[in-house]
């Protein structure tokens, strides 16, 4: 399409504004980690490492980044098993209320995080008598958690179609060669790129994890909503927010490489 | 009804194949020899994909029974059938190197890595494409897929090979050489080729015999000649070439005869005017309705007087197309030897069954 100069420059006017909005306060939050003002005054009176120290010593917050690990490995680890058999059932079988078991494994990604969490909260409080703790919070994430990984198994399974395995079991390979040696290998992208996809859901969830985690238990989310209006910590809660910009790059990055790769094998 | 014969690589006996309410395959009786270079020919949703995949083992028969090379196969997998197939989308394994694909098969069965190497390159020279064995399937193109697809199936020496629209998704001059190749390929290797088509010049070009599939059912097996010269039934004529069909009251007033018969079109000879038929000869007087110019031939289509349409195909040896051009509306009268006419079944509901 062939656009006027004008409307050329208009375009790349209206990206750049767009882009700035998101990424000039991430900006602010990256330099602002380094500000060796207390309050935040700006310009930055000067440069300091002191709040990256601070940081890394407080043991409260070490506690949390590890929950918060822990909680998102335990979901995902839920998701990818539950969401690939989930997916498979669907995709490759036929039975009766199968669109109506697609859209009740969807559902949780749509329902708004605080009824998923009082659901859950009085389920596991009142009706099954289980303390909540690690375990409650992992089982609440791993209700939306199996929907990424759901959705990235059944597309997977509906472009890659039957004939690969179909080729696989003409060519003499028993049922769990064929998974082994085409099925696995051709979903294997498909499981990573809904794994972390599972694991940054569950990473920042704050809601879901406010309801189902009990008094001891304190992920990363929640230590920063807690901290984040005490006045000598919000420098370190600038330092956290800060980190965590630069980890949520390396996931996606890796999840856009990996599709990138798909879209080469697909193409073939 | 069917005698036992050791040398049938196939032997469908009652073959039949439901979908919910639809019936895919409606009783199919056939037997493929040993070494044949066989074709299943039909337009789509006659039943012969279905039959392919019954062979192959990826569809259980709702009725009836496969057998290959004389055991009774109806019951096993796919992998417990020594079978091999050549996909319509080659499906190859995208994440695996043109050699690991072709390697596949003896891998799954523990063929140890150097006689497997060894099979597998072989296999690839064989299809002409040594050189390529480091290369993905993405890298390679329409026709060399196909050929490593080939190639994959061949290297495990199965007793039959199942081809599924083989050359259905390569371009007409590409085809064409395929074809040929294929050919040359089947007699090297002696192994039996059981193919799929809905292309009646390939089906004709390539196999020893062909089952003209129908409704799903077999209207009629023969070798191409068989199948083209004396189609047993109306759909068979009309499927395989034109089909020129002369029936009810003109082939009383032409023939003298009640039924159907059928006429090739490169059998009949266009006379200008009120011409009179030669002795042994049938003739029919008529307009034409249509002139169609193709390069080494024309197409007429005249309107018979007797009623009923039939196409006459004319090498051009000495006309223009200014001069074939001219005949449009023209009076013609069609003749042809009277052994170029030959009763077909009637369009039927419930048509002939195998026989040949």
């Amino acid at each position: 399409m062939n656009l006027s100069r004008t409307a050329r420059i208009a375009l790349r006017a209206a990206l750049a504004a767009g882009l700035a909005v998101v990424y000039v306060p991430l900006a602010v939050v990256l330099l602002n980690s380094f500000n060796s003002d207390r309050t935040f005054g700006w310009p930055p009176a000067g440069l300091t490492l002191r709040w990256w120290g601070t940081a890394l010593e407080s043991a409260g917050l070490r506690d949390a980044l590890w929950t918060s690990v822990e909680a998102g490995l335990g979901a995902t680890a839920v998701a990818l098993v539950l969401g690939t058999m989930a997916a498979f059932a669907v995709q490759r079988y036929r039975f009766f209320g199968r669109d109506t078991v697609s859209l009740v494994i969807v559902l949780p990604i749509a329902l708004p995080g605080i009824v998923t969490g009082i659901a859950l909260s009085n389920t596991f409080h009142a009706v099954l008598g289980v303390p909540l703790g690690l375990l409650t919070v992992i089982v609440g994430h791993a209700t939306f958690c199996v929907v990424t990984v759901y959705n990235n198994v059944l597309a997977r399974l509906r472009r890659m179609g039957l004939s690969l395995e179909e080729a696989s079991a003409d060519l003499g390979a028993d049922t769990f060669t064929t998974f082994r040696l085409v099925t696995f290998p051709m979903m294997r992208s498909a499981l990573l790129a809904g794994g972390l996809l599972a694991f940054a859901l569950s990473f920042d969830e704050i809601i879901v994890t406010t309801f189902t985690a009990g008094a001891g238990v304190r992920t990363l989310p929640i230590w920063i909503f807690e901290n984040l209006f005490r006045p000598n910590q919000a420098p370190v809660v600038n330092v956290v927010a800060a980190a965590l910009i630069v980890l949520s790059v390396i996931p996606i990055y890796l999840a856009q490489r990996l599709s990138g790769d798909n879209a080469r094998v697909q193409g073939g | 009804m069917f005698p036992f014969m050791p040398d049938q690589a196939v032997s469908l006996r009652g073959l039949r194949k439901s979908f919910g309410a639809v019936q895919a395959v409606a009783g199919v009786d056939l037997d493929v020899a040993d070494g044949e270079f066989f074709a299943m020919l039909g337009p789509s949703g006659s039943g012969k994909t279905t039959v392919l995949r019954m062979i192959a083992g990826f569809e259980a028969p709702t009725a009836g029974t496969v057998e290959l090379g004389g055991r009774d196969v109806t019951r096993l997998a796919p992998f417990e059938r020594d079978v091999n197939t050549v996909f319509q989308d080659y499906a190859l394994f995208p994440h695996m190197s043109v050699l690991q694909n072709v390697e596949y098969g003896l891998r799954v069965k523990k063929v140890p890595r150097g006689p497997r190497r060894e099979r597998a390159l072989d296999a690839l020279r064989s299809v002409r494409l040594e050189g390529f064995e480091g290369r993905r399937p993405a890298q390679l193109s329409g026709g060399q897929r196909q050929r490593v697809a080939l190639a994959r199936a061949l290297v495990n020496r199965p007793r039959v090979l199942l081809l599924d629209e083989p050359l259905g998704a390569l371009d007409l001059k590409l085809r064409e050489e395929m074809q040929v190749e294929l050919k040359a390929i089947q007699r090297e290797v002696g192994i039996t080729f059981l193919f799929v088509t809905h292309d009646q010049e390939e089906a004709l070009t390539m196999s020893d015999r062909v089952a003209v599939f129908n409704q799903g059912r077999i209207e009629q097996v023969g070798t191409p000649a068989e199948i083209y010269e004396r189609p047993a039934t109306a759909f068979v004529a009309g499927f395989v070439g034109t089909s020129n069909l002369i029936s009810g009251e003109a082939a009383v007033a032409v023939l003298g005869r009640e039924g159907t018969y059928s006429v090739r079109p490169e059998k009949l000879r266009v006379v200008p005017g009120d011409g009179t038929p030669g002795p042994d000869e049938h003739s029919a007087a008529g307009t034409v309705r249509e002139v169609v110019y193709a390069g080494p031939s024309t197409r007429f289509v005249v309107d018979l007087d007797a009623g009923g349409r039939l196409i006459a195909l004319q090498q051009n040896l000495q006309v223009s197309s200014m001069d074939v051009m001219a005949l449009r509306g023209a009076r013609v009268t069609l003749a042809w030897h009277r052994r170029h006419e030959f009763p077909v079944a009637a369009p039927d509901p419930d048509p002939v069954a195998a026989g040949g």
